[in-house]
């Protein structure tokens, strides 16, 4: 059986011979093409998405002030920022909201910055001998601050379930706004043009692949927060539900706010959606099954959003959910997505570009992602009211 | 052509007949999507009217004539269009189809002559880019 390295194909697209695919376009080749002919023919298949992920913050160091401030209780346009890390050192958690005005958030502030807008900073501290200021109020942008990068701890989510709603009453959700009775159904991933649904067994994506994180270039630096390999898979190796998630890191300075923006849930709060693109190197012929997956091959479950514990109500596809309507128990409901097609589509496509121009060079993973992980929820330990 | 407006009568009655007027003077044919009476019993119609340019331009100079505000379902219903990511969170709620995603290029399309002004749309876009306009 013949395989590819990543130096052979870095070295095909140096001579322009390299052959790059979005994953939508080898799904619509693998119609006539056995794996093993993708793997000739093609040498990297592009994939993205463009959705809501909560667990998204950034780094930021503003730099000394004089005399110097050591920050404790810090505000950026009103928002709490983490300041817990060093002196001029935060994290600004995007779904952090500001107490005066509850739409507006983390998130924003991470966007405003990208944008190159002025961002007011309030910080106050009990002033020690080596940082003797006690109280500081400026602004801050993109260009006098030190470092501002992204680092979100679970992104990409492998596989998210559908979400609809049995009560009788209209619920508000970070999965959209569910009409009662079942009345609609959302969705969110990019079917099969999602990153972690063309590698589901992390054969090419693993720690230090070079990544497009909101229009920059970035990393996978960890595994995501609640890496969970023990979900039930289908026949085809596809988690049915949320899997796996990816911890990614990237210069905000590099960023374009075409492909990151701050979002507010109605009822629910502060989002952002963020943009990632992931390039995968057809290295076997197992790789080229696996970036062939189309849409009709992805389970993922509905899930009733409008009790506890989000029970399941069935299992459909993405062909189905992308149709528009699925039918349920004799019922036809109408399906959303969340996560912009059209988004993750120009992602795929510039990533593609920027392979073919070689302004973006393949990686070989530094290390794997893990395998055999499970969740632990959280117990209820001690008296609780 | 056809075309979906939002007729708002003020308290208290008016002393013509207006639908019987606007079909029978003016020549519009109306198919009647929604009727409301506020709080302050003011009322309000939705109404799809389908008829020539010419007497549609008329039906409103009378209608205004008659103190009734009279404003199409676009004007009250806007959205910022350059600044949609194409999501398609609005399409989840939009139950008349006003709201839909291209088939192919899963671009946000607004069809005017399909909303209800039922106003789901202005909650479930995240980036909040529906806008109700009551005036003019
Ligand atoms: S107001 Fe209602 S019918 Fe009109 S576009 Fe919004 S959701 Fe659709
Ligand atoms: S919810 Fe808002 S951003 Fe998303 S498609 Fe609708 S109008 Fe565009």
């Amino acid at each position: 059986m013949s395989t590819k390295t990543i130096d052979q194909i870095n070295e095909k697209i140096k001579k322009g011979k390299a052959v790059v695919l979005t994953a939508e376009e080898v799904s619509k080749m693998s119609e006539n093409h056995t794996p093993s002919e993708i793997l000739k023919k093609v040498d990297v298949v592009t994939t993205a998405t463009f959705g809501a992920m909560c667990s998204s913050g950034a780094f930021i160091n503003f730099g000394h002030a004089d005399p110097a401030i050591r920050m404790e209780k810090l505000k950026l346009n009103d928002v709490n920022v983490f300041s817990g890390v060093a002196a001029v050192d935060a994290y600004i958690g995007a779904t952090e909201e500001s107490e005066t005005n509850p739409k507006y958030g983390g998130a924003h502030i991470i966007e405003a910055l990208i944008k190159g807008e002025d961002v007011h900073l309030e910080a106050h501290a009990k002033g020690t001998d080596c940082y003797p200021r006690k109280e500081i109020v400026t602004t801050i942008n993109k260009n006098n601050v030190n470092e501002m990068f992204l680092f979100n701890p679970r992104n990409a989510y492998q596989n998210y379930p559908a979400a609809t709603n049995t009560t009788n009453k209209m619920i508000y959700t970070y999965m959209g706004n569910l009409l009662p009775k079942m009345g609609n159904i959302t969705y969110s991933t990019s079917g099969e043009l999602s990153p972690l649904l063309n590698d589901p067994e992390f054969r090419t994506i693993g720690i230090g692949t070079r990544i497009f994180l909101c229009g920059a270039q970035g990393f996978v630096s960890w595994n995501g927060t609640q890496f969970n390999t023990s979900v039930k898979k289908n026949k085809n190796g596809i988690p049915v539900h949320n899997a796996t998630t990816l911890a990614v890191i990237g210069d905000m300075k590099q960023m374009d706010p075409e492909f990151i923006k701050a979002a507010y849930f109605e009822k629910y709060g502060v989002s952002i959606y963020i943009g990632i693109g992931i390039p995968i190197p057809v290295l076997d012929e197992e790789i080229a099954r696996c970036v062939s997956i189309k849409n009709k091959d992805i389970n993922t479950t509905v899930m009733d959003y409008g009790k506890n514990g989000h029970p399941a109500i069935c299992e459909t596809d993405y062909e189905k959910l992308q149709s528009g309507t699925i039918t349920i128990n004799g019922k036809s409901i109408r399906t959303a997505p969340l996560s912009s097609l059209y988004k993750a589509r120009i992602i795929a496509n510039k990533l593609k570009n920027q392979i073919i121009d070689e302004t973006f060079q393949i990686t070989q993973p530094v290390q794997n992602l893990p395998k055999n992980t499970n969740l632990t929820g959280l117990e209820i330990r001690g008296e609780n009211k | 052509m056809k075309k979906r407006f939002i007729l708002t009568f003020p308290a208290g009655r008016t002393n013509n007949p207006i639908t019987y007027d606007l079909i029978k003077k003016y020549n519009i044919k109306i198919n009647i999507i929604k009727a409301n009476i506020g709080a302050e019993e003011e009322g309000s119609l939705l109404l799809e009217m389908i008829a020539e340019e010419s007497d549609l331009n008329n039906a409103q100079e009378y209608l205004k004539e008659n103190n009734i505000n009279c404003q199409s379902v676009e004007k009250r219903v806007q959205f910022i269009e350059n600044e949609c990511m194409h999501c398609g969170a609005c399409t989840a709620v939009c139950f008349a189809g006003a709201l839909t995603l291209g088939k192919d290029d899963w671009k946000l399309s607004f069809d005017a002559t399909k909303c209800i002004v039922c106003e789901l749309c202005v909650k479930a876009c995240p980036l909040g880019l529906f806008e109700i306009h009551f005036s003019e």
